[in-house]
């Protein structure tokens, strides 16, 4: 399905999908946070970005614990913990792999979203990424097992991502910045959620078959 | 004695705490870690795991913590480090000095955890 190749264009592609928009989670950020969260994730990308060259011959999980290890000591923001700990997780979990298989691919989401849920004590319906990820995740393992094509099921993983997204507009964030905003924080995406749906976006936009 | 760690997103907010605390507290083994490597405002794992490392004693350790990020960034920390370190709920800067007050006549790590827990909760205004 993907070598290690594979998995550095697609972390590269995401690198670049957080550039562009760095602007407009920054802005949905400062609606209902500290306003730094397209601004916190592109300065972590970016420092990704300079290591990949060095590491790409390495192994996927190596790889992914890189990406983590980076992220944690360049965001900044709450995000850098939470994604560091999703693909800190994700990697030790691949460990030594050099190509992975579309099991390997579900293992490493659910793995992330166990660490997202560790590290920030959260659960689905706080308004948080959590609220984008794991309807994502479970949509991609329905869509497999009714025997889907791994693109289709991406579409519809980046679906449930968006609905997701749509979700955190209703309801009142407890975790976080936000949470000091109370019932003020509803009618407001979450920036997180957003950002993570953007990452099954650039997953789906990576499948070629 | 007992080590302590002061984590901000602000690097000034950090070395001003820690600058505080040394006045009052000559010699206690204090460590700012604050803002990111660029200077920028953040919480850094890395900056945190190394200002652990270097206060770091079979003494113990105690996490100052200003708010979001700063904690979960230290719990990563402490995973990095392992030993007996723990962040304790206080204000960063009075808790920065009764901790540094208490570490340095050789209080263990409890007294200086509650020693910062009670700064918490210290009337400023007797009025």
């Amino acid at each position: 399905m993907a070598d290690h190749k594979k998995v550095v264009r697609i972390i590269e592609k995401i690198a670049e999908k957080i550039h562009e928009n760095r602007q407009f989670l920054t802005d949905l950020d400062a609606a209902i946070g500290d306003g730094d969260h397209g601004i916190n994730l592109d300065r972590g990308f970016q420092a990704v970005i300079e290591k990949l060259p060095g590491i790409q011959e390495k192994d996927i999980g190596f790889i992914l614990k890189t990406v983590g290890m980076t992220l944690v000591s360049t965001v900044g923001g709450a995000s850098g913990p939470l994604y560091g700990t999703a693909f800190m997780k994700a990697g030790a979990a691949v460990n030594g792999k050099v190509e992975l298989e579309v099991s390997d691919l579900l293992t490493i989401i659910d793995e992330a979203v166990k660490g997202i849920k560790m590290r920030g004590k959260a659960k689905r319906g706080e308004k948080t990424m959590l609220d984008a990820i794991e309807p994502a995740y479970e949509a991609l393992c329905k869509a497999l097992e009714k025997g889907s094509t791994l693109k289709d099921a991406l579409i519809q993983a980046e679906n449930a991502a968006k609905e997701g997204v749509e979700y955190t507009k209703t309801i009142i964030a407890t975790k976080g910045r936000a949470s000091y905003l109370g019932e003020r924080s509803i009618g407001h995406q979450d920036p997180g959620a957003t950002s993570s749906m953007m990452i099954f976006t650039v997953l789906k936009e990576s499948c070629e078959d | 004695m007992v080590g302590i760690v002061i984590v901000s997103h602000s690097e000034k907010v950090a070395e001003g705490a820690k600058e505080l605390a040394l006045q009052m507290a000559k010699g206690a083994p204090i460590a700012a870690a604050g803002g990111m490597a660029d200077g920028g405002i953040g919480t850094d794992v890395e900056k945190i795991a190394n200002a652990i490392q270097s206060v770091q004693s079979e003494d113990g350790v105690v996490i100052l913590v200003d708010l979001g990020s700063a904690i979960m960034s230290s719990e990563m920390a402490i995973e990095m480090t392992g030993g007996n370190v723990r962040i304790v709920d206080g204000p960063i800067v009075e808790g920065a000095i009764v901790g540094a007050v208490e570490s340095v006549i050789g209080s263990d790590l409890d007294a200086v955890t509650n020693a910062i827990r009670g700064a918490k909760t210290a009337n400023k205004l007797s009025g």
